[in-house]
């Protein structure tokens, strides 16, 4: 009995690694590599610790299996060992995990700065926000600059919005303010391991670079009431060209609300949004 | 000595029969409105193992959505949601949660370790005959029940159940318009949480007045088993880091009832409400809660350290391996406790370079950790252990520790925080370190003190049982909450299959939720054990595991005043299988030595170092 309650205690972390060794494969696994530089570096980062932390979790279990097998096989007239401790051996279990903790820690301090701290942005890139993102009760709103403005904090009157998309370029490093409506949210999406928490009051900016052209996942990670769940958005990732293409439609879009005078209409110029609100007064009539 | 038998010749040289029935008392001052602090903790024990089963309730609840998300709920379903054809409510779920959680920890976890094991083994263990104020420790029970009565309103509100997750983040907790649990659920839920604070608080008063001042003749500090270490360092936590928590929640409570903004920003509109006046800020709110809360997550695992070590001492026939270092991490952990807080927050947007600093602090809290670690698995190494109910428990806990522990790495490391905050995988993680850990901790506790309480030893063939149903039901159920980590499942989902990443994700949800029903299961054979064994357990002798702590040299069950006459106290708690002696392999704290005075032992015992 006592052979099998130490061969149960050395079978679990056993299944735990066959589990982990296998997870990649079944799925189990994050949503795909990353798709950000900085989510590259994070996940570089994981395997590390995981790498790290799986040395250290075989070696306390092999322990723990040994010392147990070594109990259960302990003769009725044998005694136990008569030890209060071991210095040295206090004093290596104290040195070598407080040295990894330590180059865990110093490891990890520039994917953060890189992450979170502002000096890390160009200056150009910090004051030019391609989005406000902005989370309520269960939607999230963007706004975009009308094409060759910036993005104020305050609305512009030619300001563009989508809601619940939210459209990216790819290939270069963009910064996004997010803001909250109502109560807190907290914008994640998971394919670009980019995390940040929109706390009411505040306009937090959030940098990041998509490398890869497609479509994402951005939900809401912090608990924001009954429908928190379905807080979906789709982060639409498009090259620079079509990403430009997309702005100027959506501003098009935007700018006509059927209702533009034949005069402003003819000073925005030729091109589409002329007919289009063209065809949209000819409807109208 | 090759077994463990009940004996009572631990306390021979002083057995003074027939001397503690002098003392008379009416029922209700002796079982109800006891003042005796073994009845507090029994009562304690019983109605935290009452709640454990309800907030295991609740979490089965969650669980079934998570598996079944378009089923009705079984049984009560079609009673509670008729409109809805007997399925879970979005509403419903996040009430589920937050009690599941608040239940946990303000009605089970704390108060079965400080409250329970605390109260009964405080004065036993350090001999002496009750605690410093028996009427405030009769009080602390009693505010218990106050607690779990507007908990109990809190959820049973017609609205809906309180909304906004144990840690109550503003504004979602502190604007009633926020969401249906947020109107007056939210304010029974905070009382409640005022309540089970105030009960805390005298408590942990107690306990450090009763540990400085009313320890036995010779029981130095230094000769303290852990068990007690950890109950001082956990009550200096509590009453040092309890008075922030219940600031905060009066302050959110006057928020909510009297119109001030302490957490409410200016211009804010919740559900087409009026714009909100504020000057807050909702921060705040989450440095004050985890302020409070993350030495609580200490205070809901040192006591459950403590007890495992002196168990797996008891039961491996050795003395802790590094008892020193053992104490000295615990306070290492109850000091650097107070400065990691930040850790919850890394993706809140305070200040980067803040997050840093709490980084470091979080990793280097760490190795006190392993420390203890390796120190029980020493204790183990070289031992002689029976395979035991007791002894199978406190392994679990060592076992599921690591696992919890170097889980806890990656949420330390601020960018895979990023990621892995408020995803399963932090819910993997406190799983494994309060329940793999700490409950484990507390069946072996239990088990190894239930003779104590009764006189009477639990089956250990249930025991077992339990044991192993428990541990398969739960790396069942949470195991596999890391992989739902890595796979970016958020917690607190109603429906996670709505999104497309998460949808295949579903089948495991259902296996956790059959072995989570596999463990619920299971703790009906340890309540079944308790009850059982209180009339019909195997009778045994007041040192039935032949250990050398005090509260073994008095009678079972201890009479009002514990022992006959004063204990005294000559060495370490730790003192099993000296290579010297024969016959006989403990030498209880009572007892002055076993053949001759042991070489190199510290004496500053009261002298008298003659051989007997």
């Amino acid at each position: 009995m006592k052979k099998l309650w130490s061969l149960f205690f050395i079978f679990w972390p056993i299944a735990a690694i066959v589990i982990f060794a296998i997870s990649p494969s079944m799925q189990w696994w994050f949503p795909g590599e990353a798709k950000s530089p900085i989510g590259a570096r994070i996940d570089d980062l994981f395997y590390l610790i995981l790498v790290l932390t799986g040395v250290v979790f075989v070696g306390t279990q092999v322990a723990l299996g040994y010392v147990l097998w070594r109990a259960s096989s302990v003769k009725a007239d044998d005694k136990a060992w008569y030890t209060h401790g071991n210095h040295k051996l206090e004093l290596i279990w104290t040195v070598i995990p407080a040295l990894v903790l330590l180059f865990i820690a110093f490891k990890q301090m520039d994917v953060w700065a890189e992450f979170r701290i502002v000096d890390r942005v160009a200056e150009e890139i910090r004051n030019n926000p391609v989005a406000e993102v902005t989370a309520r009760q269960f939607e999230w709103r963007m706004r975009y600059p009308a094409p060759g403005k910036k993005l104020g904090i305050i609305p512009a009157p030619d300001d563009m919005h989508q809601v619940n998309e939210l459209v990216l370029p790819v290939g270069r490093k963009v910064v996004i303010n997010l803001r909250t409506e109502d109560v807190q949210h907290s914008f994640f999406a998971p394919q670009f391991r980019v995390k940040q928490d929109a706390v009411p009051g505040k306009m937090i900016p959030v940098w990041f670079e998509v490398t890869e052209p497609g479509e994402y996942d951005l939900v809401c990670a912090e608990l924001c009431g009954w429908g928190h769940y379905k807080m979906r958005a789709v982060i639409r990732a498009l090259p620079e060209a079509e990403y430009q293409t997309f702005l100027a439609e959506l501003y098009e879009e935007s700018m006509s609300d059927g209702f533009v005078a034949e005069g402003e209409a003819a000073a925005e110029g030729e091109g589409a949004a002329a007919e289009d609100s063209a065809s949209a007064e000819s409807e109208e009539e | 000595m090759a077994t463990i038998e009940p004996t009572a010749s631990g306390l021979s040289a002083h057995d003074h029969a027939g001397h503690s029935d002098a003392y008379r008392i009416g029922f209700v001052r002796k079982y109800i409105f006891s003042t005796d602090h073994k009845i507090i903790g029994i009562q304690f024990l019983i109605t935290t193992l009452l709640m454990l089963m309800v907030g295991g309730a609740l979490a089965l609840g969650v669980r079934w959505q998570l598996a079944y998300p378009d089923s009705p709920m079984p049984f009560i379903g079609p009673w509670l949601f008729p409109q809805q054809g007997g399925k879970i409510t979005p509403e419903f779920y996040t009430m589920l949660f937050t009690m599941h959680a608040t239940v946990m920890t303000f009605l089970v976890v704390i108060p079965i370790l400080a409250g329970a094991f605390g109260n009964f083994l405080i004065p036993l263990m350090i001999g002496a005959d009750d605690m410093a104020f028996p009427k405030l420790n009769m009080f602390s029970y009693w505010f218990m029940w106050p607690a779990i009565f507007f908990f109990g309103l809190s959820m049973a509100d017609p609205n809906a159940g309180p909304a906004a997750g144990w840690t109550a983040y503003p504004l979602l907790s502190a604007l009633p318009q926020a969401a249906p649990g947020s109107q007056i659920a939210q304010t029974w839920w905070l009382l409640g949480l005022t309540c089970v604070g105030i009960s805390s608080m005298m408590g942990s008063i107690n306990y450090l007045t009763t540990i400085i001042n009313m320890r036995a003749p010779g029981l130095t500090m230094f000769r303290l088993p852990l068990t007690i270490w950890a109950m001082f360092i956990t009550a200096i936590l509590q009453a040092f880091a309890l008075p922030v928590l219940t600031a905060a929640g009066f302050m959110l409570v006057a928020d909510r009832a009297l119109g001030t903004c302490f957490f409410i920003p200016a211009g804010i509109i919740v559900n087409n409400a009026d714009p909100t006046v504020g000057g807050g800020q909702p921060l705040l709110w989450q440095h004050l809660f985890w302020f409070y809360s993350h030495p609580a997550v200490y205070i809901m695992l040192l006591p459950a350290m403590g007890m495992v070590s002196d168990m797996l001492s008891t039961m491996c026939r050795k003395p802790v391996f590094g008892y020193r270092p053992m104490v000295y991490s615990m306070i290492t952990i109850a000091g650097l406790g107070f400065i990691v807080w930040g850790h919850h927050m890394f993706t809140s947007g305070m200040n980067p370079m803040i997050g840093m600093t709490f980084m470091v602090s979080t990793l280097m809290i760490a190795l006190p950790s392993a420390i203890k670690t390796f120190n029980w698995l020493a204790t183990i190494w070289g031992g002689k252990p029976q395979f035991n109910t007791v002894f199978l428990n406190c392994v679990a806990f060592v076992s599921m520790f690591v696992v919890g522990g170097l889980s806890g790495i990656f949420m330390a490391s601020v960018p895979t925080d990023v990621y892995f905050h408020d995803t399963y995988f932090i819910v993997a993680h406190f799983h494994y370190i309060l329940f793999g850990a700490t409950l484990f901790g507390v069946f072996g506790a239990i088990h190894y003190w239930f003779p104590k309480m009764f006189a009477r030893k639990m089956s250990e063939g249930l025991g077992q049982l339990h044991f192993l149903l428990t541990f398969i039901g739960f790396n069942g159920t949470f195991f596999p909450m890391h992989m739902l980590g890595i796979g970016g499942m958020p917690r607190r989902y109603a429906d996670p299959y709505i999104h497309p990443y998460l949808e295949h994700f579903l089948p495991m949800n259902q296996l956790m939720t059959w072995s989570a029903m596999l463990m619920g299961f299971a703790q009906f054979i340890l309540l079944f054990n308790f009850l059982y064994s209180i009339k019909f357990g195997k009778k045994v002798g007041r040192n039935p595991w032949n250990a050398n702590t005090l509260e073994w040299a008095a009678p079972s069950p201890p009479p009002h005043g514990n022992f006959e006459q004063v204990p005294l106290c000559y060495h370490g708690p730790y003192e099993y299988s000296h290579p010297d002696w024969n016959g006989r392999d403990y030498l209880m704290q009572t007892e002055e030595s076993m053949e001759k005075v042991l070489a190199g032992q510290t004496s500053d015992a009261p002298q008298k170092e003659a051989t007997t």
